[in-house]
């Protein structure tokens, strides 16, 4: 009459096979029950850790290749006559790209931003007697002299166009994007 | 750690005195202080001083689990079902009502059903239940078959009782006089015989008194 170890008996006596399917889903042994929610448990673990390390992985390796942007030759976009001291035009550099913005501060001193606001991608506006630039879709503003935001959502600092004045030219050489 | 498998929890309640030894001694459990998961029951207190003292069967289809809609009853490896996982139980008392032997305990304040468990924090690591290591007439006892047959020479384990229509398999024994020719104890059998002293039947579903069986 020794019970050896506990044995699964339903109710109505029958074999585990005859049994309804959720008496396998719901099993009264608590070896079954804990163990597998503990494999589900350590499947879980084990895969979630490793995406985590895979996409760290491809985040590191993305930053390290992007680090290394080709340097662009110099190219001419402006004329220093062409705009009058406060005047804005757009223009890519490279051809191609999104548009960037150049502003006259000054009789010899240009400043070029990208035009893409850093929080969502909208057009900036220069406002140049407030020495700003204005992004009308949720009231950000960049101080216009280094680009680095001052009020409203963005966050980020716009990536800055290195200019070089030769003569009554303006050419853009280098695209300066921000870390972080 | 499991409770090993040589010992095993016999139940003599022809031995019970009614001492209520087994009922302080569970309720000094620190897991369940102050409530005794082990009840008494008087089996015919007008004219016996018979007692039972009811510990968890540890059934093999165990009717709380099988009632148990959050799926919060489990029995470990060594066939003890253990109190309500406390994550999944939602306090219910489905099976407080449904379990045969009236073991499950609801515990209002936290919400949770407790019930005896053998004492699973000592009998996996070798110690009695607290209830058997402080009987007197040792009509809980916790030991080995051989123990048993060596100690109680004119009684016979049984593990087979029928309730009504519902037939139990348990891991806990009852001790019954080895004259008994049936090897199952038949708990309900004794509604449908005149108690003792009793001039009236106590099965009241009955018309009439039966005396002929």
């Amino acid at each position: 009459m020794a019970t050896d170890g506990p044995h699964d008996v339903s109710p109505d006596g029958r074999p585990a096979d005859l049994q309804p399917r959720w008496r396998r889903d719901f099993p009264i042994e608590s070896a079954q029950d804990d163990y597998v929610s503990r494999r589900e448990l350590v499947k879980f673990m084990v895969l979630t850790s490793g995406a985590l390390v895979v996409g760290q992985l491809w985040l590191a390796l993305k930053t390290v290749l992007s680090g290394r942007a080709p340097v662009l030759p110099a190219e001419a976009i402006a004329t220093v006559n062409e705009l009058a001291v406060g005047g804005a035009k757009t223009f890519q550099f490279p051809a191609g790209s999104s548009p960037r913005l150049l502003v006259r501060t000054g009789d010899t001193s240009f400043v070029a931003y990208d035009q893409q606001c850093t929080h969502l991608l909208c057009p900036v506006i220069p406002v140049s007697n407030e020495g700003r630039l204005h992004c009308p879709c949720h009231n950000g503003s960049f101080d216009l002299a280094t680009g680095r935001p001052i009020s409203g959502p963005p966050q980020r600092p716009l990536p800055r166009v290195i200019l070089d004045v030769r003569g009554d030219t303006v050419f853009a050489t280098a695209v300066e994007t921000p870390a972080s | 750690m499991p409770v090993p498998d040589r010992y095993e929890f016999f139940i003599d309640p022809a031995r019970c005195i009614g001492c209520q030894s087994c009922l302080q001694a569970c309720a000094e459990c620190d897991t369940h202080k102050g409530q005794s998961m082990i009840q008494l029951d008087y089996v015919d207190r007008e004219s016996s001083t018979q007692t039972v003292p009811v510990v968890c069967m540890h059934c093999d289809s165990p009717t709380c689990a099988e009632v148990c809609p959050a799926d919060a009853i489990k029995r470990t490896e060594d066939g003890v079902v253990q109190t309500a996982r406390k994550p999944r139980c939602i306090a219910c008392n489905n099976c407080v009502l449904a379990c045969p032997f009236g073991v499950p305990k609801m515990d209002t304040g936290a919400s949770l059903m407790m019930k005896c468990d053998m004492c699973y924090d000592r009998t996996s690591v070798g110690l009695k239940p607290m209830c058997a290591s402080v009987c007197p007439s040792q009509a809980l006892m916790f030991g080995t078959r051989e123990e048993i047959a060596r100690l109680r020479p004119r009684s016979k384990a049984g593990t087979t009782l029928q309730l009504g229509n519902q037939t139990i398999h348990t891991k806990v024994n009852v001790m019954v006089p080895d004259t008994t020719a049936s090897h199952i104890v038949d708990v309900t059998a004794a509604m449908y015989e005149p108690a003792i002293g009793h001039e009236m039947l106590d099965d009241i579903f009955s018309e009439h008194m039966d005396t002929g069986e």
